[in-house]
């Protein structure tokens, strides 16, 4: 399934402005599905996000 | 790859001052190796100014001294650490370049306080890496009385479990709670003073740099070691950055972690331009030449700034580095970092002030 929200700004693709807000040493923010932010943990060697609607991001 | 798109950076205002000559360069750097090698005496914060205006080809002549001053002073031995975002988020303070504050619309959702089975994977992560010290870090203005217990359970058990020294950074602490830490074995206490005292203004208006100051002092008293840091890049000038120095020298730190401004979206700081890698380079040798016995650590903002300088900075004075990501924002892979000191032949402990 495509995303229908910008993973590091949360705006709906529809609507994203034509710039890259990807960076590349940002976890991803924002849930693909519901734009709302996502619950992060970040440690030495990885990370985990979670919305609390739609559960972990797993890519 | 750059972090941040190049067509978004602002190319960052040079302040404008005078450059020293070549020769009168040449001639500063040649004292003040006299000074911090011959005589073994550190630099006065007059001299330092005066090494700050070097033009930019005398830039690598600076960070081969301040290399130099660095084995002379600390030796070959590089000091890795790993840190945790233990509690995320949702602080009260209005630090202005801070993705955690509660007072900015950032992307960072706040979390409760980890649990301690996430905590100690993070600390075997870290020793997996070779590291020697774990830091343990709270987004709080200080802590309260549950905070404090739950630091305090936590320390004993990582140093037991796992076998690291172990850091906390818990922000603002009273008298009685710099004894608590002490006692339970906290190694080192962060507190950073961030930025001059002349400038703090600019940057944090829910408490002062003196309460910073404070805590520095406590926790030295207490008998652990200060590790205290400074952020650079968020428009304070050379000056200041000078006057920052002679402050860190006033609370005698173990440790200096050297963050460069990496700009958070949703923060009063979002739009400040990136520090360029050359200038960084300059005030890391700085740092070390006005600083030549303390463990100075690559913390935030390296890779975003200096992109393919990262290994010179350890040639110019950095002798710690954190691994890994970092609170909010991921790190370079830990293999790069770790081949990096390999090929610089630096072998990898844990280090303490040298006298
Ligand atoms: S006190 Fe720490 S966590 Fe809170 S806003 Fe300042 S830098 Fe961020
Ligand atoms: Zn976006
Ligand atoms: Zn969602």
């Amino acid at each position: 399934m495509s995303d229908a929200y910008c993973r590091w700004c949360g705006t709906a693709l529809a609507e994203h402005p034509d710039i890259q807000c990807r960076r590349e040493l940002d976890p991803p923010r924002f849930c693909p599905e519901c734009g709302r932010r996502l619950r992060v943990k970040v440690h030495t060697a990885g990370y985990e996000a979670a919305c609390r609607d739609h559960g972990p991001l797993l890519d | 790859m750059p972090d941040v798109p190049v067509t978004l950076t602002p190319k960052a205002p040079i302040e404008n001052r005078e450059r020293l000559t070549p020769q009168a360069a040449r001639t500063a750097v040649r004292a003040a190796g006299v000074a911090l090698l011959d005589e073994r005496r550190q630099l006065t914060l007059a001299e330092l100014a005066e090494l700050a205006d070097v033009p930019d080809s005398a830039v690598p002549t600076l960070a081969a001294l301040a290399h130099e001053v660095r084995l002379e002073w600390c030796g070959d031995t590089v000091e890795v650490e790993g840190i945790l975002s233990a509690k995320t988020g949702g602080c009260p303070e209005d630090c202005h370049f801070c993705s955690q504050s509660a007072k900015f619309e950032s992307p960072v959702q706040a979390m409760p306080f980890l649990d301690t089975a996430d905590v100690l994977a993070a600390a075997r992560e870290t020793a997996a890496l070779g590291a020697t010290e774990f830091c343990i870090v709270l987004a709080i203005r200080g802590p309260d009385e549950r905070t404090m217990d739950r630091i305090c359970e936590l320390v004993p058990l990582v140093q037991q479990e796992v076998g690291l020294n172990v850091a906390v950074s818990a922000g603002i602490v009273t008298e009685a709670q710099a004894k608590r830490f002490a006692e339970v074995g906290v190694h080192r206490y962060n507190h950073n003073l961030e930025t001059a005292e002349s400038f703090f203004e600019n940057v944090v208006t829910t408490h002062t740099w003196a309460e910073r100051f404070d805590t520095c002092q406590l926790v030295r008293d207490q008998g652990m070691e200060l590790c205290c840091g400074v952020l650079l890049g968020m428009g304070e000038s050379v000056d200041q950055r000078i006057e920052l120095i002679g402050q860190l020298r006033a609370v005698e730190p173990a440790e200096v972690p050297l963050n460069f401004l990496n700009p958070r979206p949703g923060t009063p700081f979002a739009g400040l331009p990136l520090t360029e890698p050359l200038e960084a380079i300059r005030w890391i040798s700085l740092f070390r030449l006005g600083l030549p016995s303390v463990i100075l650590r690559y913390a935030g903002g390296r890779e975003v700034t200096l992109r393919e300088l990262q290994a010179l900075g350890l040639t110019s004075g950095i002798n710690a580095l954190i691994v890994g990501n970092y609170l909010t924002t991921l790190g370079r892979s830990p293999e790069e970092d770790l081949q990096m000191l390999s090929d610089l032949q630096m072998p990898i402990g844990a280090l303490s002030k040298a006298i």
